[in-house]
């Protein structure tokens, strides 16, 4: 018997009964459409995810106080941690390698202008902030290299707060109070967006010694450190440790690599995707529990017809493969159907809801629709045997 | 061609075992035409399945063209009943949803013989039998004795030595059942063998050789001597 005969003859089987054909791969259909708009909205987010913290440039290196331990639970709550202070972030410059230092501190402030005012996100920084997290000052200038510990009261605003506070006005020179001290403006950043609910737009970027000195901390959040490209992000870690250890005579801080941080996150990404298409997956069994009680039922209605095709000569073998035939006909039919669903729904989500990003990686598309096949092959596997089992003359008989 | 010896076959129903075929002695040479008939239940049917290898005997001796068939596998049975055996049952046993033609197809289709010539070799049956104007017809939209007429194309397409045809006209008003065995003589003229179940007498009267079956024993055989 030939494939292509094979192929017909399941199609016109499917075809002599249309609505439960169709309902039928309608099931696997549902199925292989929710695993690909499920993994492609996990697709999508993990792209999304990792761009969001690439943007801030990969060769970076993050220090924060506290150490976490292996049970979970930050040092930080534990008393004998040294803050993370400004002589720190001073002493990792002179580390080789290291091409820029940013020590950090956030907070949240009033920013007042005249009779206006904002709450909005305080990032103390230092000079370097622009290098080491790649944004870019569209007017004026970003904070001058002051004495890092007596640094001037300037302030450089977010565009989004620039437009709030000061609309279309020179913001250059103007004076500002940020909770309840003066500042002088004296640039504003480029637009960067949101990051991950943070608009970071919203925000005014101020010394950081001032910033400790607004929210009362001894310590700094973070201390990013850029290194040149190239270099090895471990060893500078490895550099890092060592000095910051000889200063508090303790390991009372977390080093985080970009490298390691995209790793982990990649990989619970992953297994994000995973876990919703496996969700998906759900929807795709019952859709092959429905193949496998359509072709019983089949297998049932066609006794005598079974009985026939053995009397004018097919072999067993030649039945099974008749009834799985259809199984994964049925089932690949579904499938494409389901592969059009499920990619469209997923254009549609792209495009309809700009916040949820989706991605639809062919390799994907490609394994659906196998999987779809399989699963025909799965559920059609017991009824075809039955029908190959069947006693010819009882077969016929059964009409 | 055909020969058995000492044939039974015991069915069991139940606590009952039920001797549809005992003793029965036959032999069948190439070409003949034979009538057997017998009342209800008296197991010409299940003669005739173990001629078609649908069947086999639970004791005795059956010999198709000297081969025991006995020995043969599924497979090889199933290969013999393509190329050697064409069947024509009471009920037709179209496939609805296929057309005249497609029916008489399938033994092509399942012997994997190339689409081109299957095209012309359906041709051919069907005119030959009077029905190519149905061939794109589905068996709903025939009558009775067309049906049987594609059975019966089907049945030959592969150029059977032997037809069985068991009650064939059983289903049909007399017409149509003249026209069907008109059309199964044919064929036996061109060299079948034609092995015929009949309840009609009439029918059963035309054929040269006659057996009579009761309670799964050959009652009379006129081409015993
Ligand atoms: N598959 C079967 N199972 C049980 N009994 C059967 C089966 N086939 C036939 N029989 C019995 O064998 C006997 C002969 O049946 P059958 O050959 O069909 O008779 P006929 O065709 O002459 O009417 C009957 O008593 C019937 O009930
Ligand atoms: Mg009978």
């Amino acid at each position: 018997m030939l494939l292509n005969d094979t192929i017909k003859l399941a199609l016109s089987s499917l075809s002599s009964r249309r609505i439960r054909s169709f309902l039928t791969a309608l099931g696997i259909a549902v199925g292989i459409a929710s695993v690909v708009l499920l993994t492609s909205i996990g697709e999508g987010v993990h792209k999304f995810v990792l761009s969001e913290f690439t943007q801030f440039g990969t060769n970076l290196i993050a220090v924060a106080p506290g150490r976490a331990t292996t049970t979970g639970i930050s040092g930080a709550i534990i008393s004998n941690v040294r803050p993370l202070s400004m002589d720190d972030a001073l002493a990792l410059e002179r580390i080789p390698r290291v091409v820029a230092v940013a020590p950090f501190v956030q907070g949240n402030a009033p920013v007042e202008f005249g009779k206006r005012s904002r709450r909005s996100y305080i990032f103390g920084v230092g000079p370097e902030v622009p290098t080491v997290w790649q944004i870019k000052v569209a007017m004026g200038r970003f904070l001058p290299y002051d004495d890092p510990r007596a640094a001037r009261a300037f302030a450089v605003l977010g565009s989004k707060l620039r437009d709030e506070l000061l609309g279309s006005e020179n913001p250059l020179g103007r004076r500002i109070r940020i909770g309840g001290e003066r500042y002088r403006v004296i640039g504003v950043m480029e637009s960067k967006g949101q990051m991950l609910g943070f608009d970071l737009d919203d925000a005014v970027y101020i010394p950081a010694a001032r910033a400790l000195a607004m929210f009362d901390r001894e310590s700094l959040m973070e201390i990013d450190l850029l290194y040149a490209a190239g270099s090895s992000a471990d060893k500078i870690a490895k550099k890092i440790k060592g000095l910051l250890i000889a200063r508090h005579g303790a390991e009372d801080f977390t080093i985080t690599t970009q490298e390691q941080m995209l790793d982990v996150l990649g990989s619970v990404l992953n297994i994000l995707t995973l876990a919703v298409g496996a969700l998906g997956g759900i929807s795709l069994l019952v859709g092959g529990v429905g193949i496998l009680t359509i072709m019983t039922i089949a297998v049932n209605e066609r006794t005598a017809e079974i009985g026939l095709l053995r009397a004018i000569g097919a072999r067993r073998r030649q039945i099974l493969v008749l009834f799985l035939g259809e199984a994964v006909v049925l089932a690949s039919m579904g499938g494409l159907a389901g592969l059009v669903i499920g990619a469209g729904g997923a254009w549609l989500v792209g495009v309809a809801v700009p916040a949820l990003p989706t991605h639809t990686p062919w390799s994907y598309v490609l394994l659906a629709e196998i999987l779809a096949a399989f699963i025909g092959l799965l559920a059609g596997v017991l009824p075809a045997c039955h029908a190959a089992n069947l006693d010819p003359i009882k077969a016929l008989r059964a009409e | 061609m055909i020969y058995l010896a000492g044939v039974e076959r015991i069915f069991q129903v139940g606590d009952e075992a039920v001797n549809a075929l005992s003793n029965v002695n036959l032999t069948v040479d190439a070409g003949e035409y034979i009538a057997i008939m017998g009342p209800s239940g008296s197991g010409k049917s299940t003669l005739l399945n173990i001629i078609g290898l649908l069947d086999r005997p639970d004791r005795g001796v059956y010999r198709l063209e000297d081969v025991d068939t006995t020995d043969l596998t599924d497979d090889q049975q199933a290969s013999v009943r393509r190329h050697k055996i064409g069947f024509v049952f009471q009920f037709f046993h179209l496939v609805p949803r296929l057309t005249a033609a497609e029916n008489v197809e399938l033994p092509l289709i399942l012997a994997g013989v190339d689409p081109a010539e299957r095209k012309s070799r359906v041709q051919a049956a069907l005119s030959a039998l009077g029905l190519s104007y149905r061939a794109r017809h589905r068996p709903d939209q025939l009558s009775g004795g067309q049906r049987q007429r594609v059975a019966i194309a089907r049945a030959t397409i592969m150029q059977p030595n032997v037809i069985l045809a068991d009650e064939p006209t059983g289903n049909m008003d007399r017409n149509s059942g003249k026209d069907v065995i008109q059309s199964l003589e044919d064929l036996n003229e061109k060299g079948m063998a034609l092995i015929l179940v009949t309840h009609d007498p009439d029918l059963g009267s035309r054929a040269p050789r006659k057996i009579q079956m009761v309670d799964g024993k050959i009652l009379e055989d006129t081409g015993v001597l």
